[in-house]
């Protein structure tokens, strides 16, 4: 009887835990995919997104350290990785560069960079931030199981997934998501239309860089409580994949991002449930299913026609 | 003006063509490298740190008193990962799975390799431990080469993912049927020292460079003297114009993406085999090929050309290790200096491309005349 209740309590701790885990290491997925969904349907590959989270991560934490306030945080994670978008934006939106060439390049910045400041500046010590405050949503956040880790979020949370809902219509309904897909699709009717690529391309890609270093100060912040250099561990690419597997669309960022999460966050649930299992196995495991499933329908994941071409008028 | 005269003036203007080609070529690879030094430097400054005694450290530990061997030994793998990468890129294809080939190589090579040197006689071993690393380099493009040649699915994604599943399956089996049973740390067992690559006479430098070497020409050959060459230059170009000329493309595609694989899984059987590793632990698989792709692009994707970019890098490598710990700083500084490497490179690029394209509107008469505007302009 005691075994049986035992069992019980284990697999309700089990439970919440991977909803719990898969949403928070969800979440920086989310917002920095949400970026690169933006970018992506504007026609902007960002293969830089490591390197901006990365920054965001780093400012980010640097924000709560020095100011104490996570908003102060989130906002220089935003400011950070919007900034690092500039370079890709001047370089590539407006010149015409390789977008994959100048993606790396600010990938392998952004992971240099971090690590170098955060090693003249504290050493081999890695100072931690408190707890991010979380505003508990009344009733909702008694549910079992899934009550508190889906209703006793920080406020960024909950704004996130108004995200998701302001995009989705943003995307469906109005004038600003017809030119972002027209920019991705075929710029020249944009072009011909009145509407500017080159600057419509700006804002998206500007919106992908803050919202990949959100992703990053969000990770810095509230998932780890610490910068430590690659702390992000090929998570921009992970959004990548997930931004292009989701096919330009909010809703399956956010279910690409809560499965990885999900996956990211199983081994430590594993391990409170007595089950030792690689964590290696467990992170490839989405990948692979991934894999299997584009093999077995052998279906292009949808990618629009001009993404990662610069756009010259009158050119053919 | 007499036959003479004009044979001598053609010979003049083709020598100085070839001239202003030749510095063209060097001010696009060389002055990036330099710019990209000297912002590296004025970082130091910024950060605190002298950046001559810096530089001057690289070169000390990078190449004088010996240590240019060392950066040798470092250069090997380099080369051959940089070779994989001119192969695809010259088919314009993206084969962003370097690491989890590298890893997978590494990974089989840590865990027979013990065996295989004990067992058998070493050259065989080390024949068939480049061949295991190589295939199963090659194997781990194939499911990215299929799907990019079948349904034109976007290989960046296939291949990264790929990537990650290689590592992790890296790591599986290092830490299961290869871990050394003597440890707790999850590690291969070590080959022998004795049992590693022997140097070549003289030298402190592993055998594996000529190795290297060899694939460097061999690859060379192939894209510049073949018809397969040929091919993959003009998929790389304009798919369709390869399409019109006749080659078999979703086959060029896969057989292109298996060479890239294949050398970089050798690549990595270079790697472990040399003196300097000889094991492998898990989670500190290297993952070299996003600091080569700047030094692939510098050489334009020529294979003979790779060789000096990669051992700049190699002693930058080797040097910049001990410099950056010698000034205080982690070694990913070294990370900064590559990715202005590329910033720069691309922004000289853009600045030539611009320069090329505002020279092929104007024709020569009206070129000399802006050249000398005045003087020459009703010269016979």
């Amino acid at each position: 009887m005691n075994t049986l209740v035992a069992t019980e309590v284990v697999t309700r701790l089990f439970w919440t835990s991977v909803v719990a885990g898969g949403l928070l290491a969800g979440l920086p997925l989310m917002f920095t995919a949400l970026g690169e969904t933006i970018a992506e349907r504007a026609g902007v590959l960002n293969i830089g997104l490591e390197g901006m989270m990365l920054l965001g991560a780093y400012v980010g934490f640097l924000g709560v350290y020095y100011g104490h306030t996570v908003w102060l945080g989130y906002l220089a994670g935003m400011a950070a990785g919007a900034l690092a978008s500039v370079f890709m934006v001047v370089l590539c939106v407006w010149r015409g560069f390789d977008q994959i060439v100048v993606g790396i390049a600010i990938t392998l910045a952004g992971e240099g960079i971090t690590s170098v400041l955060q090693g003249a500046q504290f050493g081999t010590t890695y100072p931690s931030l408190g707890a991010t405050p979380t505003i508990a949503i009344p009733l909702l956040d008694r549910i079992p199981v899934v009550g508190t880790s889906l209703f006793d979020q920080p406020l960024v949370v909950y704004l996130g997934f108004a995200l998701v809902g302001l995009l989705t219509w943003t995307f469906r309904s109005t004038n600003v998501g017809l030119n972002l897909r027209a920019a991705g699709e075929k710029p020249e009717a944009l072009d011909a239309a009145g509407v500017g690529v080159v600057a419509t391309r700006t804002y998206a890609e500007l919106a992908c860089g803050a919202l990949a270093g959100l992703g990053g100060a969000y990770l810095a912040v509230s998932v780890a409580g610490v910068f430590t250099p690659f702390v992000t561990q090929g998570q921009g690419f992970m959004a990548i994949v997930i931004a292009m597997l989701a096919r330009g669309k909010p809703l399956g960022v956010v279910l690409g991002s809560f499965l990885f999460g999900v996956s990211l966050a199983l081994g430590d649930s594993l391990q409170i449930a007595g089950i030792h299992i690689s964590t290696d196995l467990i992170n490839i495991l989405p990948f692979i299913a991934i894999i299997v499933a584009l093999i077995v329908f052998g279906r292009r994941s949808y990618l629009p026609p001009a993404l990662a071409l610069p756009y010259v008028r009158g050119a053919r | 003006m007499s036959e003479a005269a004009i044979e001598r003036g053609a010979g003049k203007r083709g020598l100085t063509a070839g001239l202003r080609r030749a510095s063209d070529i060097a001010i696009r690879s060389l002055v990036p490298l330099m710019l990209a030094l000297l912002a590296g430097g004025v970082l130091l400054a910024v950060l605190g740190r002298n950046p001559f005694s810096f530089y001057g450290n690289v070169w000390t530990y990078g190449v004088a008193q010996g240590s240019w061997q060392e950066s040798a030994v470092t250069m090997i793998p380099f080369l051959l990962i940089a070779t994989g990468l001119t192969v695809i890129f010259r088919a314009n294809i993206w084969n962003l799975g370097y690491w989890g080939q590298f890893a997978l190589g590494a990974a089989l090579v840590a865990g027979l390799g013990p065996w295989l040197t004990t067992h058998l006689p070493l050259a065989v071993a080390f024949v068939l431990l480049f061949l295991v690393a190589g295939s199963a380099g090659a194997a781990w493009t194939l499911i990215p080469a299929v799907l990019k040649a079948r349904y034109g699915t976007n290989e960046i994604i296939t291949t990264l993912m790929m990537s990650f599943i290689g590592v992790g399956i890296a790591g599986l089996l290092i830490q299961g049927p290869f871990q050394d049973p003597t440890v707790r740390t999850p590690q291969t067992q070590p080959i022998d020292l004795d049992k590693l690559m022997p140097a070549i006479p003289g030298t402190s430098i592993d055998a594996s460079l000529v190795v290297a070497l060899v694939f460097v020409g061999a690859v060379h050959f192939l894209l510049t003297r073949t018809a397969f060459g040929l091919r993959l230059h003009i998929l790389g170009l304009n798919p369709r114009a390869a399409r019109h000329v006749g080659a078999n493309v979703p086959r060029l595609v896969i057989t292109s993406f298996l060479i890239s694989g294949g050398l970089i899984g050798a690549a990595a059987a270079a790697w472990l085999l040399s003196p300097l590793q000889g094991y492998l632990r898990a989670g500190q698989i290297p993952n070299f090929g996003d600091l080569i792709i700047p030094f692939v692009f510098l050489a334009r994707l020529n294979a003979l050309a790779v060789v000096p970019f990669v051992a700049f890098y190699a002693v930058l490598f080797t040097g910049g290790t001990l410099a950056t710990t010698s000034v205080n700083l982690p070694t990913d500084f070294l990370l900064v200096l590559v990715a202005l490497v590329l910033l720069f490179m691309t922004v000289i690029e853009y600045l030539g491309r611009k320069r090329e394209l505002g020279a092929s509107y104007v024709t020569p008469g009206l070129k000399r005349s802006l050249k000398s505007p005045i003087v020459r302009r009703n010269a016979p």
